[in-house]
């Protein structure tokens, strides 16, 4: 059963997250990416997508295939998103429906990360004739355009279900992964530790695994993160054009029953609108978990604390960017009397005092 | 100079291995779509049309695979693609000439749109982070994890109908004959309005996003507070000093995930029944129409690539390092 484990996987590191803030003292100080607003929330939307996929097909109150008389109905009590023009439960579609979209979004971005992990920190700490051959092949791979390209290799596959597309998807998406790990390694490859590590006579495939693997993981996780976002669209997209079998449920299968049948026509905007917004959900979800990873990474890029900040004698001072702001002054005088008088040239605001 | 050649090189290689897949890729597909296909058209089809859907799709068993390779070059380089089983008898590379200006002038135009618009709100973020601008990131995300393609359903579903004057589908009016003139032209530019608005909302997002971050590294480096300290004005700093520098990434970003915008706004096209080529690729996986479906991705790839020339192209022109190593 490979269901739940690609979906437990999303769930595990919101779990701590929703639970623990009460329980726990500080979740935040062992894990720092829950401390972070934008990946918290992106958590535990991710959390409550890989319940529903889960317990969905449980959660329906009808059978997603079933008709019934109630044809092409708006949402109302009985039907919370209405019907379809054969009378199905499109609430109970969706529900149905995410347990496709994670499992095949997530399965893909493992394959892809895995492809990506051992192309790029080979090509990166090789070098030589090894890198230039992996990256001409993962530049092949980019420039290719991805999406053309696994329409037309899945229209050769007579029957393509959820476990090919994946693959699929898997096998086309890691270039970009990889060239942002090849770089990452390259700029690790010089630094001190690992020359120390290579110096010791630690061989090449230990010094990979424990010294350049760990200080890759925020590139790897948001790699990974990125190409579930492409495979989720990408699979979304091949059942909105009908070229994976249509059969299982997914939101790409609404969307294509709700486009073939002409739902706009008829004005039967409740058929294709909650299977977009739960794509755009899912998908901001994740990306917000890559902001916070991106943000962890590189504390420039955080929002927040470079608002106008008021000093202590009252003027309101716009940080600009490039300049680390300086709130020296607002420590009592009395706490740092020595350092003050021994070396006054470089107390920072002379002028006032 | 240097710098050039070693990316048309490896264009070229691309070329061939786009094409060496196309090759092959037929091969693999199991059982006899095609030849039951050409069963089908047996009495309309020239034996010349026949000899050429062979060698396309390896029909032909006697040839030894080094041989059929070399067939299907020679029929590439003479510039015949088969004919198209939807538009049974138009030879695939007329279809996909058709197609083709259309897809150039949307796509093309507003990938260029989105990614300028993108670029300037993104400096602008960067540089005055902070601010009200700030407050556009989680929209942006929003709308950027929403598939073009449905974006359009939404659109044409609330601004289009009865009276409107936006048209739901089709690249200009029926009944008007393609010319340059005033009325068709007009007709088409009505007709691509909402599409193009629909690629520019869900692709400028991902610009504005990338050049932000950019901006805010680059302004942290020791170059800007030099400039800041020579007491140039503020808006020369930022356009001068930081946002050219931080141009130049998103530069090679934008020429190397052109092939997934391009994927992208294909499906626009469907959406919208717009006459290009994502729009006949549709139809052509609906007809399993093989020849057509090998044509439009070969197609797709070389046109992808001929972008990604002109943007190494920008790049050379910005990027004064790359000029001097040659």
């Amino acid at each position: 059963m490979a269901v739940p484990a690609g979906t437990v996987d999303a769930a595990t590191p919101a779990g701590p997250a929703t639970v623990g803030t009460g329980v726990r003292h500080r979740p935040g100080r062992r894990l720092p990416l829950l401390r972070n607003r934008k990946a918290m929330t992106g958590l535990i939307t991710l959390g409550f997508f890989a319940v529903v996929a889960v317990i969905g097909p449980w959660l329906a109150p009808y059978d997603p295939g079933r008709r019934s008389a109630d044809l092409l109905q708006p949402p109302s009590g009985q039907h919370w998103f209405g019907t379809t023009h054969l009378g199905q439960d499109i609430f109970s579609q969706v529900l149905v429906g995410t347990r496709g979209v994670l499992l095949v979004g997530f399965t893909a971005g493992i394959v892809a990360t895995l492809l990506a992990v051992v192309v790029g920190v080979t090509a990166g700490h090789l070098g030589g004739v090894a890198d230039e051959s992996l990256s001409v092949l993962s530049n092949v791979f980019l420039v290719i355009p991805a999406l053309p390209l696994i329409i037309i290799v899945s229209a050769a596959i007579p029957e393509s279900g959820d476990l090919t597309i994946a693959l699929l998807i898997g096998l086309t998406s890691w270039a970009w992964g990889a060239r942002v790990l090849r770089a990452q390694t390259l700029s690790l490859r010089r630094r001190d530790f690992v020359e120390a590590a290579r110096a010791t006579g630690e061989s090449t495939w230990r010094i990979i695994a424990f010294e350049v693997l760990p200080n890759l993981t925020a590139v790897i996780s948001s790699g990974f993160i990125g190409t579930v976002i492409f495979a989720v669209m990408s699979q979304i997209t091949l059942a909105f054009i009908g070229i994976s079998s249509i059969s299982p449920w997914n939101w790409g299968t609404i969307l294509y029953w709700a486009q073939s049948q002409q739902a706009l026509a008829q004005g039967a905007w409740w058929w294709f609108v909650p299977a977009g917004l739960a794509i755009a959900l899912l998908g901001t979800a994740l990306a917000l978990v890559n902001f916070g990873i991106d943000e962890l990474v590189s504390p420039r890029l955080r929002t927040s604390g470079s608002g106008p900040i008021r000093t202590p004698d009252g003027r309101t001072v716009r940080m600009r960017t490039g300049f680390t702001p300086v709130l020296a002054p607002a420590q009592p005088q009395s706490r740092q009397p020595r350092r003050q008088r021994r070396r006054p040239t470089t107390a920072r605001r002379p002028s006032r005092e | 100079m240097r710098f050039l050649l070693q990316r048309l090189a490896f264009y070229l290689f691309t070329v061939w291995a786009a094409i060496t897949i196309n090759f092959f890729l037929p091969r693999l597909i199991p059982g006899d779509p095609v030849r039951s296909l050409i069963a089908r058209y047996q009495g309309q089809l020239s034996t010349d049309a026949i000899d050429s859907l062979y060698v396309l799709f390896g029909l032909d068993q006697e040839r030894s695979l080094w041989g059929q390779y070399v067939d299907y070059w020679a029929q590439l380089l003479r510039g015949d693609l088969g004919l198209s089983f939807t538009f049974f008898p138009t030879p695939v590379s007329d279809v996909i000439g058709n197609a083709l200006p259309w897809t150039v002038a949307l796509v093309g135009i507003t990938t260029l749109v989105s990614f300028a618009l993108g670029t300037g709100l993104g400096v602008l973020a960067g540089w005055r982070r902070g601010s009200w601008l700030d407050g556009l990131l989680p929209v942006t995300t929003f709308l950027s994890s929403i598939p073009y393609f449905w974006l359009g359903l939404v659109a044409i579903a609330l601004l289009t109908g009865p009276g409107s004057f936006f048209p739901s589908s089709g690249g200009y009016e029926p009944g008007l004959v393609p010319a340059f003139d005033t009325i068709f032209l007009g007709s088409a530019l009505q007709h691509s309005l909402l599409p193009a608005a629909t690629i520019l909302v869900s692709s400028m997002s991902g610009w504005v996003l990338s050049m932000r971050n950019m901006m805010v590294t680059v302004a942290a480096e020791d170059y800007i507070t030099v400039a800041h300290a020579k007491g140039l004005g503020e808006r020369r700093v930022a356009l001068h000093y930081a946002a050219r520098n931080a141009l130049l990434p998103n530069i090679s970003g934008f020429a190397l995930s052109l092939g997934f915008i391009v994927g992208g706004t294909l499906l626009v096209e469907i959406v919208f029944s717009y006459p290009g080529l994502g729009f006949q690729l549709f139809q052509a996986v609906g007809a399993k129409d093989y020849p057509l479906l090998q044509g439009i991705f070969l197609i797709i790839t070389v046109s992808v690539l001929v972008a990604n020339l002109l943007a190494d192209l920008a790049y050379l022109a910005l990027d004064p390092r790359t000029r001097k190593e040659g």
